[in-house]
């Protein structure tokens, strides 16, 4: 296990904790964007082993989470036509819309399929020629690239069955609305390793001088986290609010060029709503006027949905990092994986989940639920299991 | 569903939700009712346990211990429905017959026979029944079992996957054996018979298409031999589970919660082998979560651990045994795990199949 231990390594790790308590002498709140290392610090506990001191504010970076409830609407339309193959990634099938989700539509007939990459479903549209499929384009900087190739693609070879329901969202307007808000705590961020590695670090600088805040880009093995911190909690320490790459393996400042021509072919910057938190300008792809052809909101009438969001749940303000998950009245109890009420408890990447799958032994109890009452998932029945296994 | 939820859970009334998607109420299946998670948990609850429930099944085990005529007899079935029909390391055929006689095994029994029964997809080649056929045979032989008895329907083209075949099977539970979930007991030693994840990341390397840089096969095999080398050490094991669906946390998860005790692991301790761990960390799956299908997981008295995992570990299918944890009174019906860096998290019963994650 060579390469994941490197990231993993216990006495590097403790080597770094005890750095950053050494550094830090006062409270500072540092956001990490993507829900990747919000996982990965969950997971592994690093929430747990820093110092009083040093706070982590989640940030909005979960693409699943911040996809709005309208696109889910429009997604689960447009799957539950006879003629259309929908493909999408796993984590969306069960991201709830205003009355189902897109393993409803697909228990009830519709064609909804789990793909690993949008060039699979390019792959669906050139064998099924009297099919129309669509593959619903979410995600950050990270997965973009990949669907502007796809439809890219679809045009070199003359598919005029292939389509795309696009919600892609950009990662710096989002710090920007965060750093705005005037309930904003965030002292410095973790910027996402993935999303820069395709974008580069060009557009970082300027956050960071506007705001006074230190971006450290970092990756997502524990090690990489601890050392973004290590890194942050360092400058904020000295007043310095400068952008630093503690993911250099993986992301040099001018990004990838490929991906980068590739993304400004075919998508342009529109303005998004990002679910739980609101429209931010210039926070979105489209696809440009030369591919239209290729939006399946073009394609398919979707028009005049209404959705509303559950009002008792508080995933925009976990998004923004104003509360964390178990402050949600909530959380745990009519707000679990098995009744999400929002896409911070359906996605894996989701603040409200990774609380919930890992850290319902030490959250404190969500306000009226008895003082040190666990919020417990529903009992599993004690009857046994039968063996209808779908891989073996 | 508020009527039907478990006594000390939160009642919620779907009434006063402004929820968009109350997932619970799900009117149709859908594919994580097979996942081995919460949603088959509750299929069983809700449809088949009130249809037909009675003491024997509530055992809340692999196979039912029956008396019968003065014996023990462990009585099992299963149905498997994989895709593909071969994958590296393994076959349906394989899996039919081991995945019973391991139910079989988990009861410390030895199994005896088999019945097969076949539903095939009108327009399947013969010859792929043919070779799904003798990879019955030829698993069963290898597993000391006789197919005594089997039955076969054909239906129509698109009306199924080529080959699903059913296996039930019987055997024999040796005289002062009692293997069930509710014997785990605080301080027992939990034992895994070795590397996790291999059958199910094989199967889905080639069900997706996925090339992970190494070939991974599956780890499909019979274990009633390495039962019957631990039981010869000590007739007190207390739990044994064989982790395939919902993989190694679905199992300990129904153990923890059957027996009212709490798990903890050592994630350091879990042997993941490194291409399991590198194509789940693509795919953003826990391989805690995986399917096994030639692996037992194992709840040992404290005083017998040792020589029990000696006895595992000089047995080729138990060659990779590692003691992965404890039973302990904490925390009553969760699994925990202390992370390598040294804090801890909640391992939880999966809700359904897991989901490749976007980035």
């Amino acid at each position: 296990m060579k390469y994941i231990d490197e990231f993993n390594d216990p006495e590097l790790a403790r080597r770094l904790l005890d750095e950053i308590g050494a550094t830090v002498t006062r409270p500072w709140a540092l956001m990490e964007v993507c829900g990747g290392q919000t996982h990965s610090i969950i997971r592994h506990g690093i929430d747990q082993l820093l110092p009083d001191k040093v706070e982590l504010i989640h940030g909005p970076g979960c693409p699943v989470c911040v996809t709005p409830l309208e696109v889910i609407d429009k997604a689960l339309d447009i799957a539950a036509r006879p003629e259309v193959i929908f493909c999408s990634f796993g984590d969306m099938l069960r991201v709830p819309g205003t009355d189902r989700d897109l393993f409803r539509v697909k228990g009830e007939g519709g064609d909804v399929r789990v793909v690993y990459s949008p060039l699979d479903a390019l792959d669906l549209a050139r064998k099924n020629p009297d099919r129309q499929v669509v593959f619903f384009a979410i995600g950050f900087e990270t997965t973009a690239p990949a669907n502007a190739m796809a439809v890219h693609q679809a045009r070199r070879l003359g598919l005029a069955n292939f389509s795309l329901l696009v919600s892609h969202v950009r990662v710096p307007p989002a710090i920007e609305a965060i750093m705005t808000a005037p309930e904003c705590r965030v002292q410095g961020f973790l910027a996402a390793g993935h999303v820069c590695s395709v974008m580069g670090t060009a557009e970082y600088p300027g956050l960071a001088d506007r705001h006074r805040v230190p971006i450290v880009v970092t990756g997502f093995e524990p090690l990489d986290i601890l050392e973004g911190i290590r890194r942050a909690v360092h400058q904020l320490e000295r007043g310095e609010h400068r952008v630093e790459n503690a993911y250099p393996r993986a992301v040099r400042e001018e990004g990838n060029p490929a991906a980068l021509r590739m993304l400004e072919d075919v998508f342009e910057v529109t303005d998004r709503n990002w679910r739980g938190i609101g429209r931010i300008p210039a926070s979105g792809w489209r696809l440009s006027d030369a591919y239209r052809a290729y939006d399946a909101e073009h394609r398919f009438d979707v028009t005049g949905i209404r959705t509303e969001e559950p009002a008792v749940c508080r995933a925009g303000e976990v998004l923004q990092g104003l509360i964390r998950p178990t402050e949600c009245e909530a959380f745990g109890k009519a707000c679990t994986p098995r009744t999400p009420l929002g896409a911070t408890m359906v996605s894996s990447e989701g603040a409200c989940a990774a609380y919930y799958l890992y850290r319902r032994m030490t959250a404190p109890a969500p306000q009226g639920t008895p003082a040190g009452q666990v919020p417990q998932t529903p009992q599993v029945p004690q009857i046994p299991h039968e063996e209808m296994n779908p891989v073996g | 569903m508020a009527d039907t939820a478990t006594p000390g859970t939160e009642v919620v009334d779907p009434a006063n939700w402004s929820c968009p998607a109350p997932l619970r109420d799900q009117p149709v299946v859908v594919m994580g009712h097979g996942g081995g998670g919460a949603l088959s948990a509750e299929l069983i609850e809700q449809v088949f346990a009130p249809a037909y429930g009675n003491p024997v099944l509530a055992a809340l085990t692999d196979s039912a211990v029956l008396d019968l005529g003065g014996a023990r007899l462990a009585f099992s079935t299963d149905s498997y429905v994989v895709r593909p029909l071969f994958f590296p390391g393994g076959s349906l055929g394989d899996l039919a017959v081991n995945g019973t006689v391991n139910d079989l095994a988990m009861s410390g029994a030895r199994p005896a026979y088999l019945s097969t029964a076949f539903v095939l997809e009108e327009g399947v080649e013969l010859e792929v029944v043919g070779r799904v056929a003798r990879a019955v045979g030829a698993a069963a032989k290898a597993a000391g079992v006789t197919v005594a008895t089997g039955d076969t329907k054909v239906v129509e083209s698109g009306h199924g996957d080529g080959v699903y075949v059913t296996t039930a099977g019987v055997g024999l539970v040796p005289d002062g054996v009692d293997i069930r979930p509710q014997r785990a007991r605080p301080g027992d030693a939990v034992i895994v018979s070795g590397p996790i994840g291999l059958h199910g990341v094989a199967v889905m390397s080639v069900r997706e298409g996925l090339e992970f840089g190494v070939e991974i096969t599956s780890d499909t095999a019979p274990l009633a031999d390495l039962v019957a080398a631990m039981l010869a050490v000590t007739k007190d094991i207390h739990v044994l589970r064989d982790p395939t669906r919902g993989g190694l946390g679905a199992s300990l998860n129904e153990i923890a919660r059957a027996s009212g005790t709490g798990v903890r692991l050592r994630e350091r301790a879990l042997p993941v082998p490194e291409e399991v761990q590198n194509a789940c960390g693509f795919l953003g799956l826990d391989p805690l979560y995986v399917a096994n299908e030639g692996r037992l997981v194992a709840f040992v008295p404290p005083e017998h651990a040792e020589a029990v995992l000696a006895a595992m570990r000089a047995h080729p299918r138990g060659a990779g045994a590692a003691l992965i944890g404890e039973c302990v009174a904490d925390h009553p019906g969760m699994v925990v795990v202390a992370t390598g860096l040294g804090g801890t998290r909640v391992v939880d019963l999966p809700l359904g199949e897991q989901l490749p994650r976007i980035c």
